[in-house]
């Protein structure tokens, strides 16, 4: 019976060819159209570490006082901390891991004659940073807190950066002139720069990727007076100049993040937060601590109308839907004669169910291909169009989007089908075979 | 009157009408608040930086062995190696006049700074960012002086920051005289930075200038203070103007010419991928407006397909009913009815659907819009943008049924004569 009612369908769709090349394309278009904003959404304010996210948190601390509050919008602390704050958080541990962060550019001198120098731009992070966000090495690891409290001349690089100083190969234990000190490198990471900088958005701004260089220790770091390449905000501008007035003073300029396992631990830190803060501070404490998604919804990095995009698609899909479904409507109700004649020969309600879904079926499959296509093409388009800061994150055509696409053109041929069949199926044979 | 069949013969249809109907509501609802984000982002890009942009570029280079320290010889030593520099580009034969800055409109990085009028006002001043350049910042950004003098060579300070400089003279954009000197007579009225009680005096109007931060609040847009100062640190900028014509080849030698001068200094290569290296200023409005235009583009995509789905949705709709009634159309021609009353016909039909499809789909067009203004944190719609919204369905309607409606009135009468 299916062949049969498969060349029925066949038959009717080559009936009216255009008609049937517009339910098609309309389907796949509004699958296609949704898929792609949405995955570009769900890749560029995704999850950047779904293993990990819901153990990172990010505290913040006011530590201007109320007298900042319109400058610093709300009740809300400042996004970043200032040195003296972090540095107390830092000694005091009070996390399994925790990292200050800070976006810096220093100089390498290559030892290639003709060569110029250029910036290494990267971070400034404690060594627990590395096993905090399960950053991944190539070769060797990250460094230790002995390391740390020494301020020790040691480097972390990118597999680029090793690629462009040691021309690759296993580089722990070789050297090399960050401005002008020898630094020892203890660990080549593995290709991992492949998401925004969610651990210093505040400073270094979302959804961007760029080169990174170097991972130096925190504490060599400030030693070495590297000054911070990101956003920096003051209350009060630092009383003397350079930046030994810029670390002695309430400027803030550091991105701060903190493992906590279990929810005892994070009640604890809370409560270590506010004995902190009224320690510290003349005011009452004011502090937040927020898990990592919390802290970049606060933030909002995306732009409002990037973030609508997924809806303008889900929009255009219900359109298409609505399309479709005039057409199928049109087209099942227009053969209600040959659906009478059924009928009236004695073909139970269920035939016709099993005729029209079938039809229905056909061109949810076709619709379903041009949608994966159409999908294919916008997701590519997507890669020429954007730029290159943040293609890294630019979702590919992957096996997991097109299972999505694939689930999205069947329900969505469904939704479209469901009307129509039912119409087609309760067509009353007597008026039609009268009326011809 | 023609309007009573039609509504008859769409009661047969109730469910097809229904739908399309609600296609149209819902691709007006949806267009009408796309345009609604489009256009303002559109408005936004188009805003004149105030600067003359062709043939302007922007080096940002750092110095690997700048001396360190603030000590008045250290700073001298510093600024003796970014005059050598600038001294260096000027010289060039492509290049037309260049100036030390240290942020440009839409550069998104700067210097913000609480403005008053009265001395050591901290609260209520007015937010304004600095732009830093020398005697020649005027001519080469290309900005247009509208009142006062330019800044002279004397005006012209140095040293590590904007607060040891405080510069006696200043130049101010027109928006930000308004604003702070409401009476208009802002020239040679002094002001203050961030509470400080040294006066800077406004010796000179500029007719405007976009401060560095495109997603700014719109009310700041315009508040630039320029300084006459260069900022003496391991990194600097430069603004250099080309010789018409002549930027590719400028920005080429302007590069050699400065490693030539001091080879222990980064200029990155630059690229899509960074704003540090040597850019025209071409590259930092594309860089600087790169979401906004990203998201303008896709929306207009959206609002196409939109608007191509429904017209052709009404266009095989109608084309299917005239199919339909090939032979009613045939006994109404038979019985005298015109070729135009037929195309009439069908153009009235789909005018009371559309009609029917825009009075709820304006409904919804302001309800997703009032949703979406608390969701994020959108404008509200100018009620034009439904009118026109409206007015464009209509039209594409009649459009889209235009072809099929001809095709009806061209059934001959001999149809209706036709046993089927």
């Amino acid at each position: 019976m299916f062949g049969y009612y498969l060349d029925l369908a066949l038959r009717s769709l080559r009936r009216s060819p255009g008609l049937t090349a517009l339910m098609v394309l309309s389907i796949g278009v509004g699958v296609a159209l949704a898929m792609t904003t949405w995955s570009l959404v769900h890749s560029l304010a995704g999850n950047p570490v779904p293993q990990k996210s819901t153990r990172l948190f990010v505290p913040t601390i006011d530590v201007w006082g109320p007298d900042a509050r319109s400058k610093a919008g709300g009740n809300e602390p400042p996004s970043l901390l200032d040195y003296a704050t972090a540095q107390a958080l830092l000694r005091d541990g009070r996390a399994t891991y925790q990292s200050a962060t800070y976006w810096i550019s220093p100089t390498v001198v290559p030892s290639t004659p003709g060569t110029h120098p250029f910036n290494a731009s990267g971070f400034a992070v404690t060594g627990q940073f590395f096993p905090m966000l399960d950053v991944p090495f190539k070769y060797g690891s990250g460094w230790s807190d002995a390391n740390e409290a020494d301020r020790a001349q040691v480097v972390v690089i990118s597999s680029e950066l090793n690629d462009q100083v040691f021309g690759g190969g296993n580089s722990v234990g070789k050297s090399f002139a960050i401005n002008g000190r020898d630094f020892r490198v203890v660990g080549v990471l593995a290709n991992w720069n492949t998401q925004f900088a969610y651990y210093d958005v505040p400073a270094y701004g979302g959804y961007m990727v760029q080169p990174i260089g170097v991972f130096l220790p925190f504490t060599t770091a400030v030693a070495m007076r590297l000054p911070p390449d990101g956003s920096t905000g003051c209350f009060k501008e630092p009383a003397q100049p350079g930046f030994d007035g810029f670390m002695k003073s309430s400027c803030v300029w550091i991105s701060y993040v903190a493992e906590l396992d279990t929810p005892a631990a994070v009640q604890r830190y809370k409560e270590y937060l506010q004995n902190f803060a009224s320690q510290r501070f003349a005011w009452p404490p004011n502090v937040r601590l927020r898990n990592l998604m919390g802290w970049l919804d606060y933030l909002q990095v995306l732009p409002s109308g990037v973030r609508m995009l997924p809806l303008a698609g889900v929009g255009l899909l219900i359109v298409c839907l609505v399309d479709t479904i005039g057409l199928m409507l049109a087209r099942f109700l227009r053969r209600s004669g040959e659906i009478g004649v059924r009928r009236a020969l004695g073909a139970p309600r269920r035939a016709i169910y099993a005729q029209f879904m079938t039809e229905g079926a056909l061109i949810g499959v076709a619709g379903g291909i041009a949608g994966v296509c159409f999908t294919a093409l916008g997701v590519w388009w997507l890669r020429v169009k954007l730029p290159e800061s943040w293609t890294a994150m630019v979702p590919r055509m992957d096996a997991s989007l097109l299972a999505i696409t694939v689930a999205a053109a069947i329900v969505a041929t469904l939704l479209a089908a469901v009307y129509p069949i039912w119409r087609a199926a309760h067509v009353q044979p007597a008026i039609q075979v009268k009326t011809h | 009157m023609i309007l009573p069949p039609i509504l008859a013969a769409l009661r047969k249809h109730k469910a097809g009408a229904f739908l399309i109907g609600l296609q149209i509501a819902l691709t007006l609802a949806i267009v009408c608040n796309l345009i609604a984000i489009i256009g303002p982002l559109a408005q936004l890009m188009q805003r004149p930086t105030g600067l003359a942009e062709h043939d302007l570029f922007l080096i940002e280079q750092r110095y690997v062995d700048a001396p360190a320290g603030h000590d008045p010889a250290t700073l001298a030593k510093l600024d003796a190696m970014q005059l050598t520099d600038i001294a260096a580009l000027r010289a060039l034969p492509d290049v037309q006049d260049a100036t030390p800055v240290t942020s440009l409109p839409l550069l998104r990085s700067g210097y913000s700074r609480g403005i008053s009028t009265q001395p050591a006002q901290v609260h209520g001043t007015t937010q304004a960012r600095i732009f830093h350049g020398d005697q020649q910042m005027l001519a080469t950004l290309g900005l247009q002086r509208v009142a006062g003098r330019d800044f002279n060579a004397t005006d012209v300070r140095h040293g590590a920051n904007d607060d040891s400089i405080a510069a006696p003279t200043v130049m101010v954009t027109r928006a930000l005289a308004e604003r702070l000197f409401p009476h208009g007579d802002g020239l040679g009225k002094p002001i203050y930075f961030n509470g400080s009680s040294v006066p800077s005096t406004i010796v000179g109007i500029v007719a405007r200038m976009l401060t560095d931060n495109p997603d700014g609040e719109k009310s700041l847009a315009w508040n630039a203070v320029l300084v006459p100062a260069r900022i003496d640190a391991a990194t600097t900028m430069y603004a250099v103007r080309a010789k018409p014509g002549r930027l590719q080849q400028a920005m080429q030698a302007a590069r050699e010419a400065l490693f030539k001068v001091d080879p222990m200094r980064v200029i990155q290569p630059g690229g899509r991928y960074e704003m540090q290296g040597i850019h025209s200023f071409a590259q930092i409005r594309t860089w600087g407006y790169l979401a906004d235009r990203f998201i303008v583009q896709i929306m207009t995509t959206i609002c196409v397909i939109l608007l191509a789905v429904t017209a052709i949705g009404m266009a095989g709709l109608t084309s299917f009913w005239v199919g339909q009634r090939h032979k009613q159309i045939g006994i109404r021609r038979a019985l005298g009815a015109t070729r135009a009353n037929i195309l009439h016909y069908f153009q009235i039909e789909n005018l009371v659907i559309a009609g029917g499809g825009c009075a709820v789909g304006v409904v919804l067009a302001i309800g997703i819009n009032l949703a979406l203004l608390k969701a994020f944190q959108m404008e509200r719609m100018p009620v034009w943008y439904v009118i026109i919204g409206v007015l464009v369905i209509l039209a594409l309607g009649q459009l889209a049924v235009f072809v099929p409606a001809r095709r009806a009135s061209s059934v001959p009468p001999v149809v209706a004569t036709r046993s089927v």
